[in-house]
């Protein structure tokens, strides 16, 4: 059986995902960084973008995750997001909108936000 | 029908209707309390790892930052008060702006000024018809609210905290919110929630014998106590506001029990009151029957003598 580490994704008001994976592919402020089980113990402040997690089953999750922070220790991985979506939660077309209408406002946070949306429920 | 007897019947039609209204505000209470205690559990994993997170790089680095150390000497605090946009929920209100009035009264003991941000309605206005001074409120959220809406309170507050005291800012944060214990118990407590005290954070979340990892920060120690800082507060917040709505739907199903017992028992004297007006009513019907005949059977007894 490969390494595996514990994940839990929550978001500020539920829990969004948890469960095992081999790999987790997330966007601090200082670049992606990639965990894989045994890494050292690492907090760090997420960017809004995607995170990919490669599941045990070898299956692979994506979400679209809105500030937060990473943190692992002792082979369990927390990510704690004041907003996550997993991709299959994300609604394209709705986003679609959001998208344009941000542009149109040039509302630049929210068109970050609607881009990164987007680019999350296209990868899976 | 008697006047009397007209009189009770109607006060008996009133007061069933109101029983009935306030059996349904106790039956709705009850489920929104429910409905609020899932939210607070819901959001007990993020303010777990949350706190983790901010024991972990308070005790496992040296870093200095405004929302930890403790001003030398503080001069202002500010107040935060959770209160509800609705009455009809007993002391419930009332208990959590005492709580403040004493928290306000110590601070003020210890030299301080105090600045006073309030949610809800009702401690608006109570402190409006006290004209008191009032920094920021919130209103409209109170029953059902959202991670957003800690957002919005929280921010003024961060603001508020990272300024200089000279220009304004203040110098400690308290919060004053009505914590939920069960469903027969609620009580307002107030709490310190900035400066921090690591170690009682700490204290809460790790378990005895769990020592904290040696973390590797990024980017770097100062920046994620930055980032993280901020969203503790909010999560906190966001805490307390859930908590205080809990308490409130509570308080309000208990107040609207004693509401509808208080409806039955009347009901029951109402009726009592009624069945003997009704029964004076046919006594002296009779004895007026009675009476009568018997004027009438001496009134012809005399006359045919």
């Amino acid at each position: 059986m490969a390494a595996e580490l514990h994940v839990e994704l929550v978001a500020a008001d539920r829990q969004v995902w948890s469960g095992e994976a081999t790999l987790v592919v997330a966007r601090t402020t200082s670049g992606d960084i990639g965990v894989m089980p045994g890494h050292q113990p690492l907090l760090g402040v997420l960017e809004s973008g995607p995170v990919t997690i490669r599941t045990s089953e070898g299956g692979t999750v994506i979400a679209a995750v809105h500030g937060g922070f990473i943190s692992f220790a002792d082979n369990k991985l927390s990510l704690l997001a004041e907003i996550a979506e997993l991709s299959e939660e994300i609604d394209v077309q709705h986003v679609q909108r959001e998208l344009e209408r941000a542009k149109a406002e040039g509302d630049a946070h929210a068109e970050r936000r609607a881009e990164v949306r987007l680019r999350a429920a296209t990868a899976s | 029908m008697g006047a009397q007897l007209r009189v009770y019947k109607r006060r008996i039609r009133s007061v069933t209707a109101t029983k009935k209204i306030t059996k349904a505000m106790e039956m709705i209470a009850a489920s929104r309390v429910v409905k609020a205690m899932r939210k607070v559990s819901a959001s007990t994993p993020y303010a777990q790892e949350l706190t983790r997170a901010v024991t972990a790089v308070g005790t496992g680095s040296t870093t200095k930052h405004p929302l930890t150390t403790e001003a030398e000497n503080p001069t202002r605090a500010a107040v935060l008060l959770l209160t509800s946009d609705r009455g009809l929920a007993g002391a419930f209100n009332s208990n959590a702006i005492k709580a403040a009035e004493q928290l306000t009264a110590r601070l003020e003991g210890e030299g301080k000024q105090v600045d006073a941000y309030i949610v809800g309605r009702r401690g608006v206005a109570h402190y409006n018809f006290r004209e008191r001074k009032v920094a920021e409120s919130w209103t409209g959220f109170t029953d059902e609210p959202s991670y957003a809406d800690a957002k919005t309170v929280a921010a003024p507050l961060i603001e508020a905290i990272q300024k200089d005291t000279a220009d304004g800012g203040v110098d400690e944060l308290h919060i004053v919110y009505t914590e939920f214990v069960s469903m027969m118990t609620q009580t307002a407590t107030g709490s310190r929630l900035l400066p921090l005290r690591l170690e009682e954070v700490a204290e809460e979340t790790a378990k005895k014998d769990e020592i904290l990892p040696l973390y590797d920060f990024e980017p770097s120690a100062e920046d994620v106590l930055d980032a993280l800082l901020p969203r503790y507060v909010e999560s906190r917040i966001y805490n307390a506001l859930l908590q205080s709505a809990a308490s409130k739907h509570a308080a309000t199903r208990r107040a609207m029990k004693s509401a509808t017992d208080n409806a039955g028992e009347l009901i029951d004297n109402l009726a009592r009151l009624a069945n003997a007006a009704r029964q004076a009513e046919i006594t002296q019907e009779i004895s007026e029957i009675v009476g009568g005949a018997s004027a009438l059977a001496d009134a012809t007894a005399g006359s045919d003598k």
